[in-house]
C-alpha cells in the first residue's frame, strides 16, 4: 500500500521533471538571475536526486508545497479549498451508481428474457455509449432550461448537486447493472435458491435476502475501480457544469507544468483510492466467509 | 488442435443472422465506407473556413455549419476517420501488451502469475486518465522536439496522435489481461497441451502454436469491446483539450465543441446534436458487436 503510494509520487515526478520546459517558462524569456532564485525558493535546483528527496521529506511532514503558478498559495490550501466539492460529488455519484445499478440488474436477472429485461440492458448500454458531456448538456437543456427544475450550474444547494452526480453516474450504473443481472443468473440458477423457494419463502425474500447476497459480490469487487473511474470523470463533469471542484485546477496544473499542485492532485487520490480499496477488501471478505485474508 | 477452439468459421454468417449483430455490423460498415469515401467526395471547400457561420441544416449543408463556417457532415467523416483509427490502434496496443502479459503470467503460473495478477488489481484501482494525461504531456512535447531535430517536421503534427494510441492502449489492457489470463489456465490443463509438451515442444512453441490459436476467440471479443472503450477515453481527453488538436477533429473534439455553444439565447443544437448521435451509434454498435461475439466465442459465457 504504502509501496504502491511510492511508486505514484516517484512517477509523477519523474515524468514532470523529465519533460523539456521548466514551470517558469513563458511567453516572455525570465532573466537568468530571476529564474535561479525562483527554482531555488521552490527548491527546483540542485541535482535531481536532492530535490527527489527533499519533496519527499516535506510530503511525510504533509506539506505538498505551494503552487508554481498560483504563487504564495500553498498546494494544501488550494486543495482544502477545491476537494470538498469533488468529493461530495463523487460520494452522491457513487452511492446512485452502486444503489441504482444493483436495483437495475436484479430486476432485468428477474424478469429475463422477457421484455423488462431487454429494456433494461438496452437502456445500459446506450448510457455506456453516450459519453458524460454529451449526457450532461443534454440534461442541462431538459431539466435546467426546459422545465427550470434545478440551476444550469454552479455550486450550492441540494439542487445543484442532481444533475452533476446523475450525469456522472449513469454510465456507471449501466455497468453496476450488467454485473448485477449476470451475477444474480448465476445465482438464481443454484439449488440452494430452489430450497428457499421450496420452503415457501415469499419470492422478495428469496431474491433479496438470499440470491442477492452472494450475487453482489461481482459488484462489491468493482466498488475500487468504480471509486477511481468516478474521481477522473468528475473532470469533466466539473468542466461540463462550472463547478469549482479539483478537477479544472488538476488540468491546468498539468498544462502550466505545476509539478507540486499536480503531484499533490495525485497523492490525494491515491491515498484515497488506495485506502478505499482496503476498505472494500474487508466488505468483501465479511459478505463471503468462504474468502480468508491470507493471501 | 484441442476441442475447445471456439467455431471461428462460419462466423460471418451467424453474425448476420442475428438482428442485433447485423444492425451493428451495418453500422459500422457504413461508417467505415464513409469515413474513408466521404472527405474524398464531399466538395473541397467543405473543408475550408466559409463566411456561412451557424448555418442550420439544409439542402446543401446537411449537418449544417460549425463557428467557422465549416461543414459540419464534412467535420463528422473526417472525425470519424480519426476517432476509428484511434480506436482501433489503441485497441491493438491493448491487445499486444494485454495478450503477452496475460500469456506469460498464466502460463508461469504460481507464485509469478500472483504478483503479476495482483499488479493488475493495483492499476485497476489508479485513476486511469490521470496517468494518460501526465503521459501524454511529457511525451508528446519530447517527440515533437526530436522529430523536428531529426528533420522530420512534417510529422510533428501526427506526434500527438501516435502518443495518444500508446497512451491508451497501454492503459486499456487491464481487462483483456485478465481475461485472457483465465483462458490461458484453463487451457493448460487441456490434454493436446500436455501432449505437446510430451512431444518435446519448447515453451515458447506451445504458446504460440498451441494456446495462441484457441485464445483467437477470445481475444476477438475482447477486442471488439475495448475499440469503444479507446474511443471514450479518447473523447473525453479532446473535451479537456488535451486530445487530438484543432485543425484536426475527432468525434470528442466536435462534441466538445457542440456543449461549448449549449446556451438559453440561442442553441445551436446540430452542433452538438449530429457528432452526439454519430459517436454513440458507433460506441453502441461496437457494444453490440462485441457482446454478439461474446455470446458466440466466449466459452465462459456459454451454457
Amino acid at each position: 500500500m504504502v509501496l504502491v503510494l511510492w511508486c505514484v509520487v516517484t512517477l509523477t515526478f519523474l515524468l514532470l521533471r523529465m519533460a523539456p520546459g521548466g514551470p517558469f517558462d513563458r511567453e516572455r524569456k525570465i532573466p537568468e538571475q530571476i529564474e535561479k532564485q525562483l527554482l531555488a525558493r521552490y527548491e527546483l535546483d540542485g541535482p535531481l536526486h536532492r530535490q527527489y528527496f527533499g519533496y519527499l521529506g516535506d510530503l511525510l511532514r504533509g506539506d505538498l508545497r505551494l503552487s508554481t503558478k498560483y504563487r504564495d498559495r500553498s498546494v494544501n490550501e488550494i486543495l482544502a479549498q477545491t476537494l470538498p466539492v469533488s468529493f461530495t460529488l463523487g460520494a452522491v455519484a457513487f452511492l446512485v451508481a452502486a444503489f441504482g445499478g444493483v436495483w437495475i440488474g436484479t430486476g432485468a436477472a428477474v424478469r429475463v428474457h422477457r421484455p423488462g429485461d431487454a429494456l433494461r440492458m438496452f437502456a445500459a448500454l446506450l448510457a455506456i455509449s453516450v459519453p458524460t458531456f454529451v449526457t450532461g448538456p443534454l440534461l442541462i437543456l431538459v431539466f435546467a432550461l426546459g422545465l427550470g427544475w434545478f440551476p444550469v450550474g454552479g455550486w450550492g444547494g441540494l439542487g445543484s448537486l442532481v444533475l452533476p452526480a446523475l450525469t456522472l453516474a449513469a454510465p456507471y450504473v449501466a455497468y453496476v447493472a450488467r454485473l448485477t443481472r449476470t451475477s444474480m443468473l448465476e445465482v438464481l440458477g443454484q439449488d440452494y435458491i430452489r430450497t428457499a423457494r421450496a420452503k415457501g419463502l415469499p419470492e422478495r425474500r428469496v431474491i433479496y435476502r438470499h440470491a442477492l447476497k452472494v450475487g453482489i459480490l461481482p459488484v462489491v469487487s468493482f466498488l475500487g475501480p468504480l471509486a477511481a473511474h468516478l474521481l477522473t470523470g468528475s473532470l469533466v463533469v466539473e468542466s461540463v457544469f462550472n463547478l469549482p471542484g479539483a478537477g479544472a485546477f488538476f488540468v491546468h496544473s498539468i498544462q502550466n507544468r505545476d509539478g507540486f499542485l499536480l503531484g499533490g492532485v495525485v497523492i490525494v487520490y491515491c491515498v484515497l483510492l488506495v485506502g478505499f480499496n482496503l476498505l472494500v477488501d474487508l466488505a468483501y471478505t465479511l459478505l463471503d466467509r468462504r474468502i480468508r485474508l491470507d493471501g | 488442435m484441442g476441442e475447445i477452439a471456439p467455431p471461428v468459421r462460419g462466423l460471418a454468417r451467424e453474425l448476420w443472422r442475428r438482428p442485433r449483430t447485423r444492425f451493428a455490423s451495418c453500422v459500422l460498415l457504413l461508417l467505415a465506407a464513409g469515413a474513408l469515401v466521404g472527405p474524398m467526395v464531399l466538395p473541397e471547400h467543405y473543408a475550408r473556413p466559409g463566411a456561412a457561420a451557424f448555418l442550420a441544416p439544409c439542402a446543401a449543408h446537411p449537418f449544417g455549419t460549425d463557428l467557422n463556417g465549416r461543414d459540419l457532415l464534412y467535420r463528422v467523416l473526417s472525425g470519424a476517420r480519426v476517432s476509428l483509427l484511434v480506436g482501433l490502434a489503441g485497441a491493438l496496443v491493448s491487445l499486444g501488451v494485454g495478450t503477452l502479459y496475460a500469456m506469460v503470467a498464466g502460463y508461469a503460473g504460481g507464485r509469478i502469475d500472483a504478483a503479476m495478477m495482483r499488479l493488475v488489481d493495483v492499476l485497476y484501482s489508479v485513476p486511469r486518465l490521470i496517468f494518460i494525461l501526465i503521459f501524454i504531456n511529457t511525451f508528446d512535447a519530447a517527440l515533437k522536439d526530436r522529430l523536428v531535430e531529426l528533420g522530420f517536421p512534417a510529422l510533428a503534427g501526427w506526434s500527438r496522435l501516435v502518443i495518444l494510441i500508446l497512451a491508451l492502449g497501454l492503459i486499456e489492457w487491464l481487462t483483456m489481461a485478465r481475461i485472457v489470463r483465465g483462458q490461458v489456465l484453463a487451457l493448460k490443463q487441456a490434454p493436446f497441451v500436455t501432449a505437446a509438451r510430451a512431444l518435446g515442444q519448447s515453451h515458447p512453441q506451445i504458446v504460440l502454436r498451441h494456446l495462441l490459436p484457441n485464445l483467437a476467440g477470445v481475444i476477438l471479443v475482447y477486442l471488439t469491446l475495448t475499440i469503444p472503450a479507446v474511443i471514450l477515453d479518447e473523447s473525453f481527453l479532446s473535451f479537456l483539450g488535451l486530445g487530438i488538436q484543432a485543425p484536426q477533429a475527432s468525434w470528442g473534439l466536435l462534441l466538445s465543441d457542440g456543449a461549448q455553444v449549449i446556451n438559453p439565447v440561442r442553441s445551436y443544437w446540430w452542433l452538438l446534436l449530429f457528432p452526439a448521435v454519430t459517436m454513440s451509434l458507433a460506441l453502441l454498435a461496437f457494444n453490440f458487436l462485441g457482446d454478439g461475439l461474446r455470446d458466440l466465442l466466449d466459452p465462459r459465457s456459454r451454457r
